[in-house]
């Protein structure tokens, strides 16, 4: 098999990086926190391991990064197996979630650090070191310590110490997540401008799927160490694997579906789906492909409603015993609605995605 | 910020230290400057009131019985013995205490507690006892002998016993756990997260030895290195039980001033010198310390 795919030139070795059939244990522990884990990874995209906590992706970011040696599988970095390269000796470099910036060096040591580990000259740190930080535009910071910093000076220098090295894979350990909400914004689109700059290759951890839909050129979804599916943000979001990507990535409604005599789906109720099916199914339709119209062919009891500026969110009690789905519309367009009302769902049948039930 | 009557009250709690210390450790110091810097009487004991600076010229010097005066490096030997010998056993304290001190503070911690109770059983048995433990085991024939000729490691006895190697033995065996103490205290403190950092930026285990982990706990280090120092400096039991009447170190020779040589100024001269050596060396730690605080800031 694996020659056959190399004579036609499909070789997994072609990825830039690949994680290839990873599994891991902790000593001590039985569960296996990576099972059968397979990721391959293309030169200069920005890749996101997403998952709920304890699904593994740190893990796997560890296992990229040679802190962890996995029980088994080969980690293939331009072909070449390197499992068993220390971390020392890996061109990869990681920005941790607390940063982990040392406390008794100056910014511009801190930045130097891996060039001087290296052996550079001084003259040569110091030229990388401020193009890394003029990258992170934190060039007048280089004689002050972290402990002066706030917690988004001390990430960007975290990510310029990682990037003077220049390393052919970046990882990054959910770096985001102790930044306030308009931080984050901010330093979500630098983040993506800095990859985009220079070229290399980002693995970024996240259990935030907005922020992983935002900034990913691919996303790989994971759940208790097992991969769920891998692909571009609009795959992800508007084409779900399973029903734990469809509920994992933004809001979803899940509705069973019985395929009827006319070889298409249809609710419990009978209302026609309008799309073919052989077999039961679950059908996943986004709150904001639900509309609240008079025409619609559902009718259910609006059970709640939120209301959060331009748009409101209703949570309607269907009728047709089939649930409670989640519909999300300009505010504009439902004003008067209101708790217990009785309204008609309308929705358009070529945004519905049908999954196995 | 605090009001200044705050601050009276802050004080006035550490009102019992202060006077204590101040008293009853002040005060004797000042009688030491004072009895090192007057005539002795013959029979021990001071002739009050009659100044002379005689017990530090002795420290340099010695009169023959001629009256001449000629340079005498004896004391000074023993002085410098007491430092060299103070100094290798914080060597040999941080070099077996350093690596004890970060495996107790990477394990889990109930273990540590654990740990650093069997580290700190010593200090239930008597300081002499276990001098005198030492003493058994290294003397001629004693079971450290019979062990290294029984293996055919060595053919005859060693004759460690009374010598600076027997000293320096028993020192460091009496001072490791303070050297451990403050080493583990700075350790468990330290962000293990940083050495990954190290790792991850190209350092090898050295690397991160000398680069990251030495400076974070740096405080724990220079703090271990003065609590072994100073009281090896003034130590009297090791040296007296395994160095013999060969090697002295300060504390015995003070102890001897007082009492068989009968002459209670030098030895108050010899003691002000120690501590002025002890001030000494607080004082680099000082200097060492502010350079870091400095950066901190």
């Amino acid at each position: 098999m694996a020659i056959a795919m190399q004579l036609l030139g499909l070789d997994f070795n072609l990825s830039f990086l690949s994680a290839d059939m990873i599994s891991h244990q902790y000593a001590g522990t039985d569960v296996k926190v990576l099972n059968n884990l397979t990721l391959p990874i293309h030169e200069n995209e920005f890749f996101t391991l997403l998952g709920p906590s304890g699904c593994g992706k740190t893990t796997m970011l560890r296992v990229l990064a040679g802190f962890e040696v996995p029980t088994s599988g080969r980690v293939l970095l331009d072909g070449q197996d390197i499992v068993k390269i220390p971390p020392w000796k890996r061109p990869v470099n990681t920005v941790f979630q607390n940063y982990a910036l040392f406390p008794h060096l100056s910014i511009l040591r801190n930045v130097t650090f891996g060039l001087r580990m290296r052996g550079l000259s001084r003259a040569e740190r110091h030229k990388a070191a401020n193009e890394a930080l003029a990258l992170v535009r934190l060039e007048d910071f280089v004689n002050r310590m972290p402990s002066d910093l706030s917690g988004g000076q001390q990430q960007r220098v975290a990510l310029a110490r990682a990037l003077a090295c220049k390393p052919r894979l970046l990882l990054l350990d959910e770096p985001l997540s102790a930044l306030d909400y308009k931080l984050r914004k901010e330093m979500q689109g630098e983040l993506k401008r800095i990859q985009r700059e220079t070229g290399t290759t980002f693995v970024f951890v996240t259990h935030d799927q907005e922020e992983a839909l935002a900034m990913s050129d691919r996303i790989a979804v994971m759940r208790q160490g097992q991969l769920e599916q891998v692909g571009p943000p609009s795959d992800i979001y508007d084409r779900p694997a399973t029903s734990f990507v469809a509920g994992f990535i933004g809001d979803s409604n899940l509705l069973p579906a019985v395929p009827g005599a006319d070889g298409r789906l249809h609710l419990a109720g009978g209302v026609d789906l309008g799309v073919a099916g052989q077999q039961p199914a679950q059908v996943m339709i986004r709150p904001e492909a639900l509309k609240i119209s008079p025409d619609g062919p559902l009718s259910g009891r609006v059970a709640d409603l939120v209301y959060s500026g331009a748009a409101t969110r209703f949570s309607v009690t269907l009728e047709d015993g089939s649930g409670t789905v989640q519909i999300q519309q300009a505010s504009a367009s439902t004003s008067g609605i209101s708790v217990g009302d009785h309204v008609s769902v309308a929705f358009d049948p070529k945004q519905l995605w049908v999954l196995a039930a | 910020m605090i009001s200044a009557t705050q601050k009276q009250r802050r004080f006035g709690l550490a009102m019992p230290a202060v006077l204590f210390i101040a008293v009853l450790m002040g005060g004797p110091m000042l009688i030491m400057v004072f009895v090192s810097l007057v005539e002795r009487a013959p029979d021990g004991g001071v002739v009050w009131g009659r100044f002379t600076t005689a017990a530090y010229t002795q420290f340099f010097y010695e009169e023959n019985l001629l009256g001449e005066m000629s340079f005498n490096t004896d004391y000074m030997q023993i002085y410098l013995r007491s430092i060299y010998l103070s100094g290798f056993t914080v060597l040999a304290t941080f070099v077996v205490g350093f690596p004890t001190a970060m495996y107790i503070a990477m394990q889990e911690p109930r273990r540590r507690a654990l740990l650093i109770f069997f580290l700190s059983l010593p200090f239930w048995v008597n300081l002499l006892v276990r001098n005198y433990a030492w003493l058994l085991l290294l003397r001629a024939n004693g079971l450290l002998d019979q062990v290294l000729m029984g293996l055919w490691i060595t053919s005859e006895p060693l004759n460690i016993l009374y010598t600076n190697t027997a000293i320096a033995i028993g020192l460091t065996y009496s001072f490791l756990p303070l050297m451990v103490l403050p080493v583990y205290a700075a350790m468990e403190k330290f962000d293990f997260s940083l050495v990954e950092a190290a790792f991850d930026l190209g350092a090898n285990r050295v690397q991160a030895l000398l680069h990251v982990i030495f400076p974070g706990v740096k405080g724990g280090i220079i703090a271990g290195c003065l609590l072994v120092f100073i009281p090896c400096l003034g130590s009297y039991v090791t040296p007296v039980l395994l160095g013999g009447s060969k090697s002295l170190m300060i504390g015995n020779l003070i102890q001897a001033q007082f009492s068989a040589a009968r002459n209670w100024p030098f030895g108050a001269a010899l003691a002000f010198v120690l501590l002025l050596m002890v001030i000494m060396a607080a004082a680099l730690r000082a200097v060492l310390l502010r350079g870091r605080n400095r950066r901190e800031l």
